[in-house]
């Protein structure tokens, strides 16, 4: 009996050391690139409510969320990748899964997270439970050569689709039977950069830095091959230096349209999302980096690469015209916004400091310190194709 | 009289801060700027390795010139609108013993 009551105790005890109930639909992580943490943050009170440590070198890290939002998979520079539980604010499985990563993706399922390597080249896919390797797609190009993988991006069908920086082509991988992958191979062009899948799945879109164009693959119809896009954009004109690499991802479609960054021309390139022919470009800044629609698709915001990285600029997609230059700190190095896009985040690497920007009137909302911030993630990415 | 020596220290104390000044900036940009290709910890991404394993059997000079002029047909950008010449010969040298780490 007394033994029966104490257990009943101790499962009450137990109960009351959880957290709270709580959803995580308003939850973010931010990356604090210098010191290996995350702070886990809050969008409906601009607040910080957490942070993990130990998360090795987070320069260049990126992540993705579980289907239900509660956890992050963090894809750190040195091949660490990091399982997070948002809710505990906990380190939940940590394996080294390559020598030099950049980033990764999680299926259509949610069952399989796969990671995209540097060194070796390649991309592995990991149970997303266990973090157990269920296998892996060397980027071998040629017999002995292998690449580095960029612009990795789950598809419909536990497909993902990336493209490899040296072997200048576009690879889709079906991870239908998650142990056998089968891939196939696209012709893109040279050096592609990063990629993206638009939102509804169906186009595949690498950037490339070898030449002016962006390769394009109909996902609908891959037989019909890959193609390319805003050909010869730079009409032959000076190639200004580019201090670091554009970022692409889904977010670039907007207003039936696609913005995207051109490559050494100060320059956002727009092209008809249905047909894929240039419609315009906007003259910007600086080298674009990250050219990020609203969610309603009304903005375009795009920062810049080094040394016009402390300005902002927001372009209206109706008119197609610059609408606000910001100047938000120093080193902006990411903008994302809340998820029916009220607000807009950025993080300012060298003030240490994330700063928070109203959408519609431009008015900054309010800032949080936090470390070296890079990346910032919002929950409100698990439910998107190409995130 | 007694304060006379302090004068030239004075006068020169602010060039000493100017320079330590310069030099944080550097380690700062090299750390974050090239980093953003070659790696916070220096050890390579989609820039080759700048770590002193990697460099300090090459031959500075081109090393510099790498730096000021970039590599065309990659992605190593010329960077002699940014840095002069003395940056790029003392982030080499640097670079082939191993790079300081930025004071935070
Ligand atoms: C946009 C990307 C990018 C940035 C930013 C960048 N680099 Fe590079 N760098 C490269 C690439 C790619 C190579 C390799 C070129 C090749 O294949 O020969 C390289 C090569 C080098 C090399 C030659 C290494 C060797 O082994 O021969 C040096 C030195 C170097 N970079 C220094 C720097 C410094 C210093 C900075 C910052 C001031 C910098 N890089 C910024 C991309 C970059």
């Amino acid at each position: 009996m007394l033994t029966r009551l104490l257990g009943l105790l101790l499962v009450f005890l137990a109960g009351c050391a959880q957290v709270p109930l709580r959803g995580t639909g308003d939850l973010g992580v931010v990356i604090e690139r210098a010191t290996g943490r995350i702070a886990i943050v809050e969008s409906s009170t601009r607040s910080i409510l957490g942070q993990v440590d130990g998360l090795g070198d987070l320069s260049h890290a990126s992540l993705v969320f579980s289907r239900d939002a509660r956890y992050a998979f963090i894809f750190g520079r040195d091949g660490g990748l990091t399982k997070v539980d948002l809710l505990e604010a906990r380190i939940v499985k940590r394996i080294m899964q390559s020598g030099n990563a950049i980033g990764g993706s999680i299926s259509q399922d949610g069952r399989i997270v796969v990671a995209q390597n540097y060194t070796p080249g390649g991309i592995k896919a990991f149970d997303s439970e266990t973090l157990e390797l269920l296998s892996e797609v060397p980027a071998e190009y040629a017999p002995g050569s292998f690449s580095k993988v960029v612009g990795l991006a789950d598809v419909p069908g536990n497909q993902f689709a990336y493209a490899l920086f040296e072997g200048g082509e576009i690879w889709v991988s079906d991870f239908s039977d998650p142990k056998r992958p089968v891939t196939k191979r696209y012709p893109a062009g040279l050096q592609p950069y990063d990629g993206l899948v638009t939102p509804d799945g169906r186009h595949y879109l690498a950037g490339l830095f070898g030449e002016d164009g962006i390769a394009l693959l109909d996902l609908w119809q891959p037989e019909k091959g890959s193609r390319k896009i805003l050909e010869k954009y730079g009409r032959g004109e000076e190639k200004l230096p580019v201090f670091k690499m554009p970022h692409l991802r889904g977010w670039s479609v907007a207003a039936g349209r696609a913005w995207l960054p051109a490559i050494g021309h100060h320059e956002v390139l727009v092209a008809d999302a249905t047909t894929w022919k240039e419609t315009g470009r906007v003259a910007v800044k600086g080298q674009p980096v990250f050219v990020i629609a609203s969610p309603d698709g009304r903005q375009i915001w795009v920062n810049f690469a080094f040394p016009d990285n402390g300005w902002v600029q927001v372009i209206d997609t109706l008119t197609g015209k610059i609408v606000q230059t910001l100047q938000p700190g120093k080193a902006i190095l990411h903008m994302e916004f809340t998820p029916r896009g009220e607000a807009v985040w950025l993080s300012a690497r060298d003030d240490n400091r994330v700063v928070i920007y109203d959408t519609r009137t431009f008015q900054k909302l309010g800032s949080l310190e936090v470390d070296a911030p890079s990346g910032i993630f919002f929950t409100s990415r698990a439910a998107r194709i190409g995130f | 009289m007694r304060g006379f020596w302090l004068l030239p220290i004075l006068t020169l104390l602010p060039a000493l801060v100017a320079h330590a000044d310069d030099r944080t900036a550097l380690i700062r940009m090299v750390r974050q700027d090239c980093g953003s290709c070659h790696g916070m910890t220096l050890k390579g991404g989609l820039g080759t390795p700048l770590t002193a394993q990697a460099l300090s059997e090459k031959p500075g000079e081109s090393l510099v010139a790498t730096i000021l002029y970039g590599r065309p047909g990659t992605a190593m950008p010329a960077w002699k609108t940014i840095l002069s010449e003395s940056d790029a010969q003392w982030i080499v040298g640097h670079l082939q013993e191993g790079f300081p780490e930025e004071r935070r």
